[in-house]
């Protein structure tokens, strides 16, 4: 059955074109409900495949099925080709996984929609395309998922069509994106020009050949692996491109939960990871990599410190946690990167998941002063987000502990890695937890700052079971990966087999470090995280004066955080608003009807000027013009005369 | 009685001619400018048959029938041009008919 | 059968007796008028399909060939040569495939009908017959056949501005249209064969048979490529386009921006390079540097149009400037893509006046500002422009991406600057569709007049409905277009390459 692994796709595909197609005419019931099954199908099937999987030898785990040849031009060929290997099985266990728990949950957040058959054809059109992305066997396919899923994230942020804010954010959340998939295909180019296929298999074990030893410098694999990353930065919003996915959040909670938190904007990281045999051997660019990632892990976790939104407070989070994944990747250290995504697509699932269950019960007040007192009627929402918060700031034992512990170990240890990432990555630690206990204690304690009163309850079983279950995976997913001092790290094991082609810097080796210093690193990064969660105690649980006096204080401070360091009013000012008056005003106006336009119009007038004198002889008098005849004739004839003699 | 020399034909041929231009350009009225044009036409059939007996060749001839063909063609065509013209000006000034002006 | 014997002219016969049987039925028989042009337009369409399936992948050269002498003076002899190659042949399919749409876009139309649906068939016969014409001088026939119905389409049935745009279209076509003439006519004199003959005329260039000095080829590819770079068009010979587009009646844009724009971008293939590979090739950074900001050019220009149609037209600019490009980039890749994105071009940006054609039947006007919230009203058109828009701007699965891949692809293999500009054409064009989907369909219903729209009818749905489903075929299966290219392709490349390696020949003498 294995080798039919992409028949996964087929469920999401099927449900994507019943409810696009005849979705308008049915009950919601049907409608949910086949959204949801085609997920939970697609789910059970790749568990089987998962339990097959697991039991082949690690050099066998490398299945590649071609179904045809997509674009063939002379000397190039793009097939259409899928590659089952560890990374792409774990990536499709989460996006079906965690994508089937949000399907569930969407049945009761929706409810009472009009466009309920829009919603769910686009969530599994979505699923289609990210489990695309991840099995795609070449990088032209992988650009599929890739637009693909871009195209699903338009149209949920797009979803409340009637509202322009949401229209302009999808708008702004494909163009940007856009930006970066330009990049993208630049460096799929040059991979085929400098190798000659873009098919992952013989691309990396090419790459292996020819460049067995990693190059410093600005090497045609530094070129490629740059323009890659761009790519990857408009999708996973890293620096420059982090602008698009606060605006994100004009979609549907659920939307947000599963597309800009547990997957498609994980997409980057999973490209890097997927590239790790091409990223080794440019060592300059990981650095680069690396020190993106921690600025924007620390500009988003500033900017989140004092979100009103409680979305936004997430979104921001979300940029943060995707940096820290990117200076895993940065430092080499590719399989711990997966591991915190896969930690982090439960926790910031359930986050998501938890915050729109407030919503649900304040009727979608999104302002965190205007919420307050939520724990006695959202118990469960309470105690799960709970799980969710402690998961995010690394609390031991629950699964962020292990996969943010591991980051920061590796930032420090590996060959790579700096202190200087060490230390910045702390104080992203700290700053995650006060903003997340911020966040618990402005919606959940205190006094309502609401209308809604204390009365009101959950919203039933298809919310607080997904709730439920993202929290137990929340609180155990860490066991796959322990650290060295507690066990085995399962999922190194496991992703090795990806890894194969990677040019090896040593960088799980351990190097020198003993066991204590490790132990110590972990314990210095819990205790920062502890030190955040009590000021954020102090600051908002006892007392909620003294922020508001600090803002007050320093305005221009809290303005700049407030709308993140206002990177996004420049891009708008000068990038878009300068290309429309370039538009508008030179190439429209000027250019195009002043000169070439008047250039030609110029020309016709000309003319017409100068046919007025020619027009006159033309009176319409016939004996006018049969004497101009005469004359003509005459003029022949003393011609003729005269040449004669 | 010797015969009559060629250049006479050929002087009277040009009065003809000069005298159907003169017409053609001097008269207003549609009809008297129609038959100048066959007069013109027929100084040119003499002149033509004037050089034939010069020559001694029949050439001359055929264009000469020719000419009259075409002179009978357009006859019909021009005096049925005439009559619509004036059916629908209710003139035959010439110098009323000038909207092919530019 | 007999006509089966000349296949060629069978097509170019369909629709001609269409356009004659039109002009002799009866005026007031309005149905009947409109299913005898529709009738016609779709045999045409079916006869090409059984082209395609006939046609032989494996050969480059030409097929289906058919010459007869059509008049010779003075000595000269121009024949009536008729011949498919895999480029002309899918243009060929385009073409019939887009007429019964463009006729059924017009099935509401009653004034002077007769003559609306007699120009639409004589336009197919001129444009069909340019893509398979071989003689010079049968070629520009038919060059002009297809002019003057599309004055005739523009300037009678067009809106407000129609005399000036479609006075200025003629003008700027016809300028062109003399300079290829001079230029044919020098051919003929320079090449001696008696005849004007393509082929032949290539075959002895290719052989060496006959030479043509530097400043000769430089001059003659001059006035070819302006012929057709007005057609195509190519910076700064564009603004013609906006405003032919915009004031001609849906079907006319539909044509024009699906067919008409392809001859020029055909001639390129068909003559300029084969004829004068050299002079192409010295020239060939100019022509890229003009097509890239076409590109860019196209794209600013049409973020900010006010007109629904004039955003369409400028975006045209902007794709075939990626033709251009493609053409002029000089390898397998590049040329084929371009030849893939001018038929994908055809069924996008067709469907694309279609559907503005839709809205334009029911409101009576384009402005952009005019709309907004159609999702509601008219959720299914809503749909359809959407995937038809995607389709424009390459969404990876639908035909546009296949094309502009291609041509990136194989520009950047050989010129990289240039391929890092055109990609930024890319962006720009989902930033200018994707703003115009906003102002139109999203957001809430501001004029009452939006609220009570029709959603499609069945007739509408019939044209939108094979422009969807080719765009998806040939985005997802893109081996059965491309595979009849190949042959062609190949031989033009081989073209290029011969005359690459003579120069390298050439300077390597001391």
């Amino acid at each position: 059955m294995i080798e039919y692994f992409w028949l996964a796709l087929v469920p999401p595909l099927a449900g994507f074109l019943f409810n696009g197609l005849v979705g308008k005419r049915l009950p919601a019931r049907i409608v949910s409900g086949a959204g949801c099954a085609a997920t939970g199908a697609s789910f059970l099937f790749l568990l089987a495949v998962f339990a097959e999987f697991i039991r082949l030898p690690a050099e066998e785990q490398q299945i590649v099925h071609r179904l045809f040849t997509w674009i063939q031009a002379g000397t190039f060929t793009a097939e259409c080709s899928f590659l089952l290997d560890p990374l792409s099985m774990i990536m499709l266990l989460v996006i079906t996984g965690v994508g089937f728990l949000i399907h569930v949950y969407s049945t009761a957040y929706m409810e009472g929609e009009t466009g309920l058959y829009r919603y769910f054809a686009y969530l599994n059109l979505f699923v289609f395309m990210m489990s695309l992305l991840v099995m795609a066997g070449n990088y032209l396919l992988l650009f599929v998922g890739w637009e693909g899923v871009g195209l699903c994230s338009y149209l949920l942020i797009g979803y409340y069509i009637e509202r322009k804010s949401a229209g302009d954010a999808a708008k702004k959340a494909f163009v940007v994106n856009r930006v970066g998939d330009a990049c993208f295909l630049l460096g799929v180019f040059l991979i085929f020009k400098t190798f000659g296929t873009l098919e992952f298999g013989s691309l990396f074990e090419t790459v292996s050949r020819t460049h067995p030893q990693p190059e410093s410098g600005f090497t045609v694999l530094a070129a490629i692996t740059l323009l890659l990353f761009l790519g990857a930065t408009g999708k996973s919003a890293q620096i420059p491109l982090q602008v698009w996915l606060p605006d994100a959040m004009e979609g549907p909670t659920p939307v947000s939960a599963l597309i800009h938190a547990a997957t498609m904007v994980t997409a980057g990281v999973y490209l890097v990871v997927r590239s790790a045999a091409l990223y080794s051997r440019a060592p300059d660019v990981l650095l680069l990599i690396a020190v993106v990632g921690v600025l924007t892990a620390l500009l988003a976790a500033l900017t989140a410190l004092v979100q009103r939104d409680i979305k936004k407070v997430l979104a921001y989070s979300t940029i943060s946690q995707l940096g820290y994944m990117f200076m895993a990747l940065g430092v080499g250290a590719f399989s711990t990167g997966i591991f915190h995504l896969f930690t982090h697509a439960f926790f910031k699932a359930l986050l998501f998941l938890g915050a729109g269950s407030v919503l649900l019960r304040l009727h979608h007040e999104l302002d965190l002063f205007r919420m307050g007192g939520l724990r006695n009627s959202l118990k469960v929402t309470c105690w799960t987000m709970w799980v969710g918060t402690a998961a995010l700031a690394g609390i031991f034992p629950l699964s962020g502990f292990f996969s943010k512990d591991e980051i920061l170990w590796r930032a420090l240890d590996s060959p790579l890695g700096h202190p200087v990432f060490w230390v910045a990555g702390l104080v992203v630690a700290g700053l995650t937890a006060f903003y997340m206990c911020r966040l618990m204690f402005l919606a959940f304690y205190g006094s309502p700052g609401h209308g809604h009163g204390e009365s009101g309850s959950e919203a039933g079983t298809a919310v607080t079971a997904p709730l439920a279950i993202l929290a137990g995976a929340a609180a155990v997913a860490g066991v796959v990966g322990l650290p060295a001092y507690l066990g085995d790290h399962r999922l190194d094991h496991f992703l090795a087999p990806v890894f194969r082609y990677s040019y090896d810097h040593g960088v799980s080796a351990g190097h020198g470090a003993s066991h204590s210093l490790e132990l110590l690193a972990g314990g210095a990064a819990l205790a920062i995280s502890l030190l955040g969660a009590g000021l954020a105690y102090r600051l908002y649980a006892r007392d909620r004066s003294i922020p508001r006096r600090l803002a007050n204080r320093y305005p221009g401070l809290h303005g700049t955080l407030l709308q993140q360091f206002r990177i996004d009013q420049a891009y708008s000012r000068f990038v878009v608003g300068g290309l429309k008056v370039l538009s508008r005003r030179v190439l429209w106006r000027a250019v195009d009807v002043g000169v070439v336009d008047g250039a030609v119009n110029g020309t016709a007038s000309l003319f017409r000027r100068w046919s007025g004198v020619a027009t006159r002889m033309q009176s319409g008098n016939t004996r006018t013009y049969a004497a101009w005849i005469v004359t003509g004739a005459a003029l022949v004839f003393l011609y003729l005369y005269s040449v004669i003699d | 009685m010797g015969m009559v020399p060629a250049t006479h034909y050929l002087a009277l041929g040009a009065v003809l001619f000069v005298i159907g231009v003169a017409g053609f350009i001097v008269r207003r009225n549609v009809i008297t400018m129609f038959m100048s044009v066959e007069l013109m036409l027929n100084a040119v059939n003499l002149t033509f048959l004037a050089y034939a007996r010069t020559w001694n060749q029949v050439d001359a001839h055929i264009f000469v029938f020719f000419v009259m063909t075409v002179a009978a063609a357009e006859a019909a065509v021009g005096l049925a041009l005439i009559l619509g013209l004036d059916r629908h000006s209710q003139t035959l000034d010439i110098d009323t008919v000038n909207r092919l002006q530019g | 059968m007999p006509l089966a014997a000349y296949p060629l002219s069978l097509l170019l016969l369909i629709p001609t007796i269409g356009a004659a049987v039109v002009c002799l039925l009866p005026p007031g028989r309005e149905r009947l008028l409109k299913w005898a042009a529709l009738i016609a337009s779709l045999a045409a369409f079916l006869w090409s399909v059984v082209l395609f399936r006939n046609f032989d992948n494996q050969a480059g050269s030409f097929q289906m060939v058919e010459r007869a002498d059509w008049f010779q003076a003075a000595g000269f002899r121009v024949q009536y040569y008729l011949g498919l190659d895999g480029i002309s042949l899918l243009l060929v399919l385009l073409t019939t495939v887009l007429i019964p749409l463009a006729l059924l876009a017009s099935w509401n139309l009653k004034d002077k009908l007769k003559l609306y649906l007699a120009s639409i068939l004589l336009l197919e016969v001129g444009i069909l017959g340019v893509f398979l014409a071989l003689d010079l001088i049968l070629f520009y026939v038919f060059w002009e056949v297809s002019l003057i119905p599309m004055y005739f389409l523009i300037g009678i049935w067009g809106s407000s501005r129609r005399i000036y745009a479609a006075v200025k279209f003629f003008i700027y076509t016809m300028a062109g249209s003399l300079l290829m003439l001079a230029a044919i006519v020098v051919l003929y004199f320079l090449m001696g064969t008696g005849n004007f003959d393509l082929v032949e005329m290539i075959g002895i260039l290719k052989r060496g048979e006959a030479v043509l000095s530097p400043e000769v080829e430089y001059f003659l590819f001059g006035l070819f490529f302006v012929a057709f770079a007005v057609k195509v068009p190519v910076f700064p010979l564009h603004t013609w386009l906006p405003d032919a587009h915009t004031e001609a009646p849906t079907a006319a844009s539909v044509i024009l921006a699906g067919v008409l724009l392809k001859m020029g971008a055909y001639g390129l293939l068909r003559f300029c390079l084969p004829l004068f590979p050299w002079a192409s090739a010295q020239l060939a950074p100019a022509i890229c540097i003009l097509a890239l900001i076409g590109i860019i050019y196209g794209a600013l220009v049409a973020m900010v149009q006010p007109d629904l149609k004039r955003l369409v037209a400028y975006s045209s600019v902007s794709h075939l400037g990626f033709v251009v490009l493609g053409i002029f980039s000089f390898n397998f890749q590049s040329m084929e893509g371009a030849a893939y994105q001018m038929l994908n071009h055809g069924v996008s940006t067709g469907a694309l006046f279609l559907l503005v054609g839709i809205l334009y039947d029911r409101r009576h006007t384009r402005r952009i500002d005019e709309f907004g919230g159609l999702a509601h009203s008219m959720p299914r058109y809503s749909a359809c422009f959407f995937i038809v828009l995607l389709g424009s701007i390459g969404l990876p699965g639908l035909g546009g991406f296949v094309g502009e891949f291609l041509i990136l692809q194989g520009t950047f293999l050989t010129n990289v600057p240039a391929a890092a500009v055109a990609v930024c054409g890319v962006v720009l064009s989902a930033a200018y569709m994707l703003w115009m989907y906003q102002r139109v369909f999203m957001g809430r219903i501001g004029k009452e007049a939006n609220r009570r729209l029709p959603d499609l009818s069945l007739r509408e749905g019939a044209m939108l409905i094979p422009a969807i489903a080719l765009s998806l075929w040939m985005g997802i299966g893109s081996g059965t277009f491309l595979r009849t290219m190949d042959g062609s392709i190949q031989l033009l490349v081989d073209r290029l390459d011969q005359v690459k390696q003579a120069q390298v020949v050439r300077s390597d003498v001391p």
